[in-house]
């Protein structure tokens, strides 16, 4: 089938300043959740919930004006009219008939290019609107973002602006952060009832949501960086939420300090942009000089390098994710929300945000490899891999989320920005199900470690298995879930092999094969996953039991988005079958979110390949076939054999050679089973890669951690024995004893009678006199 | 007219008022004093008004007069307190300030 795309866009324009009601007061939605925040704060232990109350109400009236910001954005893209500005050139008037605001109608001549005149300060101008479109509509802006600013603050005669930003990057994410923040705001209600700090929790709960938004509606990048660091505050303050216990409160340190690493390269490239671009934060003038030239290859170079620092340490890129997993010591609920669904993706939202920053800087439309690819690769398969060797079922999910981050990256380097939204979109929801999911389990055994504690929970919680089920299929990316869609959406947009050709930008060969091994990985992990968590024997103590609504209430929205979210992105013409007729066939998320504006650079569009979607489908069955045959097959037949309940499965040497000695018949049989863990997992793929990627992430990055913290340590004690102990207390000493023995004499004065103290008095106002009188 | 004298009387009256206030034990003869000091800076102030033709001077006067009175009286009532509690009006015993 021959599929044609619009050129939608004449990408003059950028921004607007007045795009209706909801579009201007998206500052709303933010300040919902920080008002909510203080509400809490002071009165949350009153109320008769503890302050959840407060968020919960505060949050779904975000999410409802999300939502309906997002149904008037989708207004705003197609029927448009009014003023339309440009950073850099100011005003705009298009002055062709049928174009202005309008859609107009090309005829099959349409090759050629359109002239219009656009007014820049007064002066007309000629400009050529290269429409090289077949048949079909163009519109004149595309999309323009919608811009309210006021100023912050001034320093040094720089105005410092703050304000608002509604594009379709923004837009989108206030609807993911808000919804899937209210569905984890009801879970907490049940998952964390009676915990001493509830309502410190909800309150930091509506402080992260309020700085995420606040993060995705930012004009500037200052005032990115502010709701950047105030969501790695809460972040920090959540994980450690149970500080009282030793692990949390260091998982907690961790994080915070693994993104300072991370920030330090962001302050250093946003002061890059800040003086390459003339003197100013504003994003989308940053990306308007960016895209015509007016930065130079080299600032935008290092300035993406800087950059992406802070995207490895947000967003789990490989070298600085180890804090992810980590931070798996937060609440379940948390690490669905923060660490999972919204906050890691701000680094991806970064790139996203200022795309023409990293298109230019890392030259994505025309190469075959780049740093951002690359990284994204690398942590596909990195985190894939140590997925399978992972016991606690948070850790599984949290290099599973590393490694779709990996997806989302990959996408972006690959220039394919509008399946990277897309994969953010269908992760959050699925990603965040399968938190909840895990949540659900350790709620029910009180324990996160699948082998000692879990199996054959499908009996006792069915609709935690059900769901569990369904987000780990999406995670797959098996047909026709949502994971599907935006999985297969990103290997097309790498344009390797000749796929999605159209416009695709460079070809990408070596990262669709990455791609390919990564969806492979996912469903092997999951697959181990599901079977240790709901299959064979129970080995834990006690009875499970299901959990209450409130936990199962969210898992069941979140798997009904699982299923079907990846359907909102099918173009119209896709169930009408009307072919050839652009618009239709334009996806939806690529026409109503990826901005066509003079701020967004003219990104090829892959065009969707059917074999590519099979070949992916069947490597994507691959992983879970071969770990469904191990484990569904092979282990539970073992343990059905044995009788052994599987209890501690048997990993590892020690516990092999130790076994070995007792020599007892039974645990010849756990050898065995050992045994065949040794040979289908080592000699696999997952033993040897997976360790060594194990190791090296255990011993080599933390090696390396620790030299750093074992110098600074060293370097503080000599600080502290001759600097601070002989030279500060030196000057701190003299000062106090200064101090004190002045203070001895001067006591004398003090003799309370009044008299005396108007003596002094008057003997000063006559001295002071007489200085006055010899000066004048 | 001659500014002079008014503001040699007045330099006079103020040396008088803040040598009482310095050297007198009696708490009534130390506020006597401060109003000494007062109506000194009275005359300056009206000798003033008076050189430059205008009546600010003169206003001020009377602000100062209302401010002596009250002052005098919260003052008397201090020394009436201490000397209930004391028997005693002499300022030189007083060192509470010393703290």
């Amino acid at each position: 089938m021959d599929l044609l795309f619009a050129v939608d866009a004449v990408p003059l324009g950028s921004f607007t300043r007045d795009g209706g009601l909801f579009l201007n007061n998206v500052w709303l939605i933010p300040t919902l959740p920080a008002v909510s925040f203080f509400l809490i704060l002071f009165f949350g232990k009153r109320l008769k919930f503890g302050g959840a109350e407060i968020g919960i109400t505060a949050v779904g009236l975000a999410l409802l004006l999300a939502s309906l910001t997002n149904i008037s954005w989708w207004d705003h893209r197609d029927h448009f009219e009014g003023d339309v500005f440009s950073a850099r050139t100011g005003q705009i008037d298009l002055d062709t008939e049928g174009l202005g605001g309008e859609t107009l109608e090309l005829g099959a001549a349409a090759d050629d290019a359109l002239t219009t005149t656009i007014t820049v300060d007064g002066v007309e101008e000629s400009v050529q609107l290269a429409v090289d479109a077949a048949p079909g509509e163009i519109e004149a802006f595309g999309s323009v973002g919608v811009l309210r600013v006021l100023d912050w603050f001034e320093n040094g005669g720089i105005p410092i602006e703050a304000g608002t930003l509604a594009d379709g990057p923004s837009v989108i994410m206030l609807f993911v952060v808000t919804a899937v923040s209210l569905l984890v705001h009801i879970y907490s209600t049940d998952y964390v009832a009676g915990d001493r700090r509830y309502t410190h929790y909800f309150a930091f709960l509506s402080l992260f949501t309020a700085s995420m938004l606040a993060y995705v509606i930012s004009p500037n990048l200052l005032q990115a960086l502010v709701a950047w660091e105030l969501v790695g505050l809460c972040s920090f303050s959540l994980i450690g939420h149970w500080w009282e216990d030793q692990p949390n409160s260091d998982a907690a340190l961790k994080a915070f300090l693994t993104n300072r690493v991370g920030d330090v390269g962001l302050l250093v490239g946003i002061i890059i942009l800040y003086f390459s671009a003339g003197g100013t934060f504003d994003i989308i003038t940053i990306n308007e000089m960016a895209l015509n030239g007016e930065i130079s290859q080299t600032a935008l170079t290092w300035a993406s390098i800087s950059l992406t620092a802070a995207i490895m340490s947000k967003s789990g890129q490989f070298v600085l994710h180890t804090w992810l997993p980590d931070a798996m010591a937060g609440p379940t609920p948390v690490s669905a929300l923060i660490h999972a669904a919204t906050l890691v993706v701000a680094g991806v939202f970064l790139v996203a945000r200022i795309y023409p920053v990293f298109f230019f800087g890392y030259g994505i439309a025309d190469s075959s490899i780049n740093g951002l690819a690359l990284l994204g690769s690398i942590t596909i398969v990195f985190a894939g891999l140590v997925a399978f060797v992972q016991n606690d079922i948070k850790k599984v999910l949290a290099y599973s989320t590393v490694s779709q981050l990996g997806y989302m990256i990959l996408a972006l380097g690959v220039g394919a920005w509008t399946a990277a939204i897309f994969h953010l979109f269908t992760h959050a929801f699925f990603k965040a199900g399968l938190f909840l999911g895990a949540g659900s389990v350790a709620h029910g055994v009180h324990s996160f470690d699948m082998k000692k504690d879990m199996g054959g929970l499908r009996k006792w919680m069915p609709t935690t298995h059900k769901t569990f089920l369904i987000c780990s299929v999406a995670l797959m990316g098996i047909f026709p879930t949502a994971g599907f869609w935006s999985k297969d959406e990103i290997l097309v947009g790498t344009g390797g092999f000749g796929v999605g050709t159209g416009e695709s930008n460079g070809s990408y060969h070596f990262f669709l094969i990455m791609g390919l091994i990564g969806a492979a990985l996912t469903g092997g992990y999951m697959t181990r996953a599901i079977y240790l968590t709901f299959y064979g024997e129970f080995r834990g103590h006690g009875e499970p039991h299901e959990s209450g609504p409130r936990i199962l209430w969210p898992l069941r929205i979140l798997s009904v988005v699982a299923i079907g979210g990846g359907l909102l992105n099918l173009p119209p013409g896709f169930l009408a079958g009307s072919a050839k007729d652009p618009v239709v066939w334009q996806e939806r998320i690529l026409h109503f979110y990826e901005p066509s504006a003079a701020y967004f650079p003219a990104i090829g569009h892959s065009i969707p390949s059917w074999t590519l979607a099979i070949v992916a489908s069947f490597i994507g069955l691959i992983g879970p076939a071969i770990a469904f045959w191990y484990y569904f097959i092979r282990v539970d037949n073992l343990a059905k054999q044995s009788g052994e309940k599987l209890t501690a499965l048997p990993n590892g040497l020690t516990e092999r050679s130790g076994l070995a000695r007792a020599g007892h018949k039974m645990l010849v049989n756990k050898y065995y089973l050992d045994h065949l863990y040794e040979d289908v997992i080592v000699a696999g793929v997952k033993g040897p890669i997976a360790k060594a990627a194990y190791w090296f992430n255990q011993k080599g990055l933390d090696e390396v951690v620790n030299t750093a913290g074992r110098t600074s340590v060293k370097t503080g004690k000599f600080i502290y024995r001759y600097i601070d102990q002989g030279l500060i207390e030196g000057t701190v000493n003299g000062s106090g004893k200064l101090s004190s023995d002045s203070g001895q004499e001067l006591r004398r004065l003090q003799t309370g009678k009044v008299q005396q103290y108007a003596a002094l008095l008057f003997a000063g106002a006559t001295i002071l006199a007489g200085v006055f009188i010899v000066l004048i | 007219m001659m500014l002079n004298q008014f503001l040699l009387l007045a330099a006079a009256l103020f040396c008088m008022g803040v040598y009482g206030v310095l050297t007198r034990r009696n708490g009534v003869m130390v506020l006597m004093s401060v109003e000494l000091i007062l109506n000194a800076v009275n005359i300056n102030l009206v000798a003033f008004g008076a050189f430059q033709d205008n009546i600010q001077g003169d206003v001020f006067a009377v602000f100062v007069i209302a401010v002596a009175a009250a002052e005098v009286g919260v003052g008397l009532a201090m020394v009436l307190l201490m000397y209930r509690n004391r028997r005693s009006i002499d300022f030189s015993e007083v060192d509470l300030l010393r703290g």
